[in-house]
């Protein structure tokens, strides 16, 4: 019999692995103040950018000060339905792309104008609910960052309102600041700084669903129900620029169909959450750990 | 006095006192700076780990002090590997003893002054030792090639059972030479990079480039760097395995031109990646492995019919049970080849899966995933190679009865639990989605952590029973300082 028991353990180990996995377990629910329609101005000039503190510059430009929230993108499908700026094809809905120029690059795919997966709407990880007329965000993630949404439907979210997703240069900065610093709030990491995997955040349960999403801007240095975060703003004020989830940023680069992201996620260890530290997928690809916010043009 | 000098002396001028040093180096190594990522940092012991000893972790340097640690650990693999052939094949013994000196003061400078610049501050001085000890294993090297030259009349092989040309060549000898010469040629092939990168503080690891459509010659000699010295210390780990269990015969005969033509063509694939050949380079490379490969399953071949052979001598018919009894007797001679085996459904599989698909399924993934697979099944062949060793090792120290089976089992067992693990992990992707995989992961981390945690076990017990033998006067120690390896190769 005591030969057995490592076989017992490790066939009971294999067992909890198959354990189905409840997407929708309830959420704690918590206002963190932050207002995620809320811009922030960056000044021109230069920073360093990258690992080796590259020196570059940026016009200045305004950037939102979280990711865009389901609420958020559950009421920009509901104009850009009524708009006809995109179309519900099944459980899909897409919207028109005009295409990438194709150089034909070892790996590289065309990618053609036309319609493009916005978001699908049957997958068990999706926030949006649609009832036929109108799209609005799972009661419990309203202020949480949209996900599963791809490039495409990014892009499209920023365009829709003369905005764009920042392109890497912006991203970063707005992220750094003018300094080195490997993550927006300094030097070092702690569980209290951002939403990464294993943090021991109020949203996570490693032996059931593992990492969750977090609502914009909750590392603000306010205790939620006893759990006390570190303000952990950017220096120029933004919210969630390393954890939570990764960031689709803008650049469409030659010879690669891949598009970028930025800031580490959720799902990802404190290594992906320096700031320097990118990420990239086919425009299609989405995931519970992606989302984005857009860059507009200083006024 | 002599009593520290005895020691001294077996530990620094016997095969296997280096032998032993090389291991608990890297041990030692392990122990400290496994602590520092995976769990360990989950369960926040990374944390105490930096501050008990002080560590320097610079954000902005990670990528740095990883390229030195991986160098500190491969380059004690590699002087094991060569305490093993200077031991195992005929040589001057003024070539034997510079060789060994040279590689072992290399190695200790690798290790101690590398570690101590990437982790303790960063002390340049530190930093000139560290590639002062890379030069010396680099020398070493040199003079390994020399010391294997094969067409000298002494070192022809005269038994007509082995691989030898008309004349008398061994061409075993020229396939450990082959693989001696283009590991140095290799070497260099990461040193111009190397030096390049380092200088400016821009290191970047490999898997972190790997997916960017344009690259710099540097940037694709690194790659390139890493994929070969990894390649020919497996190669001459399976050279070094045949030469103990005294490979020899007609498979013997096929296998080694095919190690050396294997060898020969992988390496130009390979060094193809930084030249204008880069377009084919991949082809080359299959082109390359393939020979090497089978050259390996010829020897695993031989070595499994001969356990049973032997196993099965005393009985006049035997039956399968009997025969997969004898070959599974002794998991100290059957485990490295098992091992090898084993490595394709973890690296070599795997590698060619995800070559095959690579737009299709793997392109499609995000780069981040895509590093979990080229860091995965690195480490996988890295470990095996690791496990093939102290296979080995246990072997070279004379393990016997229960405690030979214990410790070879449980290495064979507990290794191939966790690296069965890191390959499901690596290809979860393929079997759940994103949302829904936490349990699957923690499943397989048990799979991981369990295995590699009894692995260390087993190496700390090897090393404390080690240390405790070193005290007494005439403990084990004192009869391994005189014998050889080529000694004790298989009848």
């Amino acid at each position: 019999m005591k030969r057995m028991i490592p076989i017992i353990i490790l066939l009971a180990a294999l067992l909890v692995s198959c354990t189905a996995v409840d997407l929708n377990a309830a959420i704690p629910v918590f206002e963190t103040g932050v207002n995620p329609d809320t811009w922030i101005q960056i000044p021109a000039g230069e920073f360093y950018f990258g690992q080796h503190n590259d020196i570059q510059t940026t016009d200045a430009y305004e950037i939102m000060v979280t990711d865009v929230t389901t609420t958020q993108y559950a009421e920009f499908l509901n104009q850009a339905l009524a708009d006809s700026y995109v179309k519900v094809e099944g459980d899909h809905i897409v919207g028109y792309y005009p295409g990438d120029e194709f150089h034909g690059v070892k790996h590289e795919e065309k990618i053609a104008a036309g319609d493009w997966l916005f978001i699908p709407l049957n997958d068990p990880s999706q926030r949006i609910r649609f009832d036929g007329e109108k799209f609005s965000p799972q009661p419990g993630y309203e202020n949480h960052p949209m996900t599963m949404v791809t490039w495409f439907g990014a892009w499209g979210y920023c365009g829709y309102f003369d905005t764009h997703l920042p392109t890497e240069l912006e991203w970063e900065k707005a992220a750094r600041g003018t300094d080195t610093r490997p993550f927006p709030w300094g030097d070092e990491i702690s569980r209290e700084n951002a939403n990464f995997y294993s943090s021991r955040d109020p949203f996570e349960n490693m032996n059931s669903f593992g990492s969750r999403t977090s609502p914009v801007g909750f590392y603000n240095g306010k205790t939620y129900n006893g759990y006390a975060t570190l303000d952990s703003a950017s220096p120029y004020g933004l919210y969630d620029m390393a954890g939570n989830v990764w960031q689709w940023t803008g650049d469409v680069y030659e010879g690669m169909h891949y598009r970028f992201m930025r800031g580490g996620s959720k799902d990802t260890y404190d290594m992906d959450l320096r700031i320097w530290t990118w990420n990239n997928a086919t425009p299609t690809y989405l995931s519970p750990g992606v989302g984005f916010r857009c860059a507009r043009n200083s006024k | 006095m002599h009593i520290i000098k005895d020691r001294f002396n077996f530990l620094f001028n016997s095969t296997k006192g280096l032998i032993l040093v090389a291991i608990a180096m890297i041990a030692l190594v392990t122990a400290v700076w496994g602590m520092l990522s995976g769990p360990m940092a989950e369960m926040g012991i990374r944390d105490v780990i930096i501050r008990l000893f002080k560590m320097d972790m610079v954000q902005a340097e990670r990528e740095g002090r990883i390229v030195i640690l991986y160098h500190s650990i491969a380059m004690a693999v590699v002087a094991i590997e060569t305490y093993m052939i200077t031991s195992l094949l005929k040589m001057k013994p003024f070539l034997k003893t510079a060789i060994n000196a040279i590689i072992t003061v290399g190695y200790i400078l690798t290790m101690i002054f590398g570690l101590g610049f990437a982790y303790f501050g960063h002390n340049w001085a530190f930093h000139g030792v560290y590639i002062f000890g890379l030069s010396l294993i680099f020398f070493a090297g040199v003079l390994m090639v020399i010391a294997l030259w094969p067409w000298k009349k002494e070192h022809y092989q005269l038994d007509k059972t082995y691989a030898r040309t008309k004349k008398g060549v061994d061409i075993e000898r020229v396939a450990f030479f082959a693989t001696a010469l283009t590991t140095v040629i290799s070497a260099l092939f990461g040193a111009i990079p190397g030096t390049f990168f380092g200088n400016g503080f821009e290191v970047f690891l490999a898997e972190n480039v790997i997916r960017l459509p344009e690259k710099t010659t540097m940037q694709y000699s690194i790659i390139g760097h890493l994929h070969i010295m990894l390649a020919l210390i497996a190669i001459m780990i399976t050279l070094i395995i045949g030469r103990w269990l005294n490979f020899k015969g007609i498979l013997h005969k096929i296998a080694m031109p095919l190690m050396i033509l294997g060898t020969v063509v992988l390496n130009i694939g390979v060094w193809g990646v930084a030249t204008p050949l880069e377009p084919i380079a991949h082809m080359v490379i299959y082109t390359g492995a393939t020979p090497s490969m089978f050259a390996a399953l010829l020897l695993l071949i031989w070595s499994w019919a001969k356990l049973i052979r032997d196993g099965t001598a005393h009985i006049q018919k035997p039956t399968f049970g009997q025969k997969l009894s004898a070959l599974v007797r002794d998991p100290l001679k059957f485990g490295p080849t098992w091992q090898m085996l084993y490595m394709n459904f973890t690296t070599s599989f795997l590698g060619i899966f995800m070559a095959i698909r690579l737009d299709e399924i793997f392109r499609v993934w995000p780069a981040r995933e895509e590093r979990i697979e080229l860091t995965g099944h690195w480490h996988a062949l890295s470990a095996i190679i690791a496990t093939i060793i102290l296979l080995y090792y246990g072997n070279v120290i004379g393990l016997k009865g229960k405690v030979r089976q214990f410790y070879g089992w449980g290495i064979l067992i507990f290794s191939n639990l966790a690296l069965a693990g890191v390959t499901i992990f690596e290809m979860k992707r393929l079997l759940i989605t994103e949302a829904e995989q936490q349990p699957l992961v923690n499943g397989l981390m048990y799979a991981i952590d369990i295995g590699l945690g009894v692995l260390l076990v087993l190496l700390a017990s090897l090393m404390v029973w080690r240390l405790i033998d070193l005290f007494k006067k005439k403990g084990r120690w004192s009869e391994e300082i005189v014998t050889e390896l080529s000694q004790e190769v298989e009848k």
